[in-house]
């Protein structure tokens, strides 16, 4: 059962156009120039009960604005969308009931208080009862493993462990749609672990559904089945994470430790020289070429160690955005 | 409605806790309302003490508005201030999103969300003083004099959140109109003095545009027992369309939200 819907959405912006300098500054003050800015244009979708999508684009390319018409913030410019069978804007506390926002950048948590009084207001907003309240609290912080961290003021907790009691904050009210913002931001790569597998085990346990959003790519290749690629506001992709890097990446990424050290030229012939530093040298080799150039490898260089690997999705997706294949 | 409530007790109940984390707060909130209300006694004992009048009322029937202003600042420190004042950091910081996203009045949450008790001293010093000044003016309300008169300062109260929420609001728009809110605040200082202690020209101003008249001057009045049931009429309708007029804005407002990008 669809339990996303969107069609042909759009969101104009309306920006101040201020020419830089006290001169641009004072024209703007008196006569502000306005344009319009596409930010999303004609993004189509639909997302199914349960599935975890990773939302994936470059900075500004339109992934928080999507976001924040699926769950009603801010009114779509065009287009239609649908979340659990309600229309997101009109904001209907049985909505704002099934779906849950997190960002990575912002919080909700009271800064100076222990989590535990910032989870009492939200139990008592989304008028859960305390012991059912209590219950629930339990059984989350065992999940994310908070303990005593709870009755800490926030502002002492670390990044890592503020960001789980947000999550806690986040699912108090038992919401069957996730929308998560970044929801590693910053986080150390064992906080970033922790927080994946929490997801995982969230979606597995609940059957909730999951768009999240993120620069680290281990967030997507760890949760998603499938992701939305969304450049300069259109939608460009949609389907599962393998396809794409297979469509997008004809490469393999071969690691080597060498004996020596080698000038960049002496690489040459051996595929695209990704990096090279000391002894380790990363080269990027087409699949077809694989094992012919591997073989000249170890014939030509001193090899200590060999690794072959799909070259990082990151890698990949920024190739794609910097050689304009998106057009 | 049992919702709202139990949220509302949580709500002041952490503010509680947030504003007893910084101690020495208090003691500095307490001192500057007591200054605050020193002051304005003594510029009044000036008028009076030099046989001034103050628009034909007399020195303790003057300390009764005084005592309402006070009231009015107290209530003002304790919820406005606090509440109202945080609207335009909601709208910039982005951190609107999440009240807009509770299944809850995003009015209310915004309206009542947090209570500091250092206005308190502000509203007992205040409720003091005109019980004081009224006795000493030889007022000698009825029970409905004193029904009328409370709900007079109810409406005084309504009709200052209303506009101070107005304001708040076109931060929507505008983002940061902490100056806005200053003007508002100032122009209360105002409601110290009876309204016919000013000049024509701003009495008309007082009443009409700024309805200073109706936070102080028509409270005051009442409790005196000199009510007439045309002012009251007014304020109740002041109130009531201030009010109303607020919740139209914030919902207008909302639409046009854009929420700080990330």
């Amino acid at each position: 059962m669809a339990i996303i819907r969107a069609r042909g959405l759009g969101k104009c912006f309306r920006v101040a156009d201020k020419q830089p300098g006290l001169g641009g500054t004072l024209r703007h003050f008196f006569a502000r120039r306005l344009k319009d800015i596409p930010a999303v244009k004609d993004v189509s979708f639909t997302i199914e009960s349960g599935e975890v999508v990773g939302f994936l684009g470059a900075n500004g390319a339109g992934k928080t604005t999507t976001l924040k018409m699926l769950t009603g913030l801010i009114e779509p410019s065009a287009g239609e969308v649908e979340v659990a069978g309600y229309r997101p804007f009109r904001r209907q506390a049985a909505f704002l009931r099934t779906i849950t926002l997190v960002m990575g950048q912002k919080q909700q948590l009271i800064w100076d208080l222990p989590p535990l009084d910032s989870l009492r207001v939200n139990a008592a907003v989304y008028g859960i009862s305390e012991a059912e309240a209590r219950r629930r609290i339990d059984e989350l912080a065992e999940m994310l493993e908070l303990g005593e961290e709870l009755r800490r003021p926030v502002r002492k907790l670390s990044l890592g462990q503020r960001m789980k009691a947000e999550l806690l904050a986040a699912l108090l009210h038992r919401p069957s749609v996730l929308f998560l913002d970044e929801p590693t931001l910053g986080l150390d790569v064992n906080a970033q672990v922790r927080v994946r597998e929490f997801l995982a085990d969230y979606n597995r346990r609940t059957g909730a559904t999951v768009l999240l959003t993120s620069h680290y790519m281990g967030d997507i290749t760890a949760l998603c089945q499938r992701v939305l690629l969304i450049h300069q506001g259109q939608l460009f992709y949609d389907g599962s994470l393998q396809e794409l890097t297979q469509q997008l990446a004809p490469y393999r990424e071969v690691c080597c430790d060498l004996g020596a050290v080698y000038p960049p030229e002496a690489f040459r012939g051996f595929g695209e020289l990704e990096s090279l530093a000391g002894h380790r040298v990363r080269l990027l080799v087409s699949r077809d070429q694989l094992t012919g150039t591997i073989s000249r490898l170890l014939l030509t260089f001193p090899v200590l160690d060999l690794e072959v690997n799909d070259p990082p999705v990151e890698e990949i997706i920024g190739r794609l955005f910097r050689e304009g294949a998106v057009a | 409605m049992g919702r709202y409530l139990r949220s509302l007790r949580e709500f002041w109940s952490s503010s509680l806790a947030i504003e007893l984390e910084y101690p020495a707060n208090a003691l500095i909130e307490l001192l500057s309302v007591l200054g605050n209300l020193a002051g304005s006694v003594v510029v009044l004992a000036l008028f009076y003490g030099r046989g001034h009048g103050l628009g034909g009322w007399s020195w303790d029937e003057a300390l009764v508005v005084l005592g309402i202003y006070t009231l009015l600042d107290g209530f003002t420190s304790t919820l406005l201030q606090p509440n109202l004042g945080a609207i335009v950091n909601h709208v910039r910081t982005g951190s609107l999103d999440f009240v807009l996203l509770k299944p809850i009045d995003s009015q209310f949450w915004l309206s009542a969300r947090s209570f500091s008790p250092w206005g308190l001293p502000g509203v007992l010093a205040g409720l003091a003083l005109i019980v004081l000044a009224a006795r000493r003016a030889g007022a000698n309300p009825s029970l409905l004099t004193l029904l009328g008169t409370t709900l007079l300062l109810l409406c005084s109260a309504l009709i200052l959140y209303s506009l101070w929420f107005v304001l708040a609001a076109t931060s929507i728009w505008f983002v940061k109109v902490w100056n806005a809110t200053e003007v508002l605040r100032s122009t209360l200082v105002a409601g110290r003095f009876p309204v016919s202690a000013y000049p024509p020209a701003l009495r008309t101003l007082f009443t009409l545009v700024l309805p200073v008249a109706f936070l102080t001057t028509v409270p005051a009045e009442a409790i005196l027992g000199r009510a007439t049931i045309p002012w009251m009429l007014a304020s109740l309708g002041m109130a009531m369309v201030s009010l109303g007029l607020s919740r139209g804005l914030w919902r207008h407002a909302l639409r046009y939200y854009t929420s700080a990008s990330s």
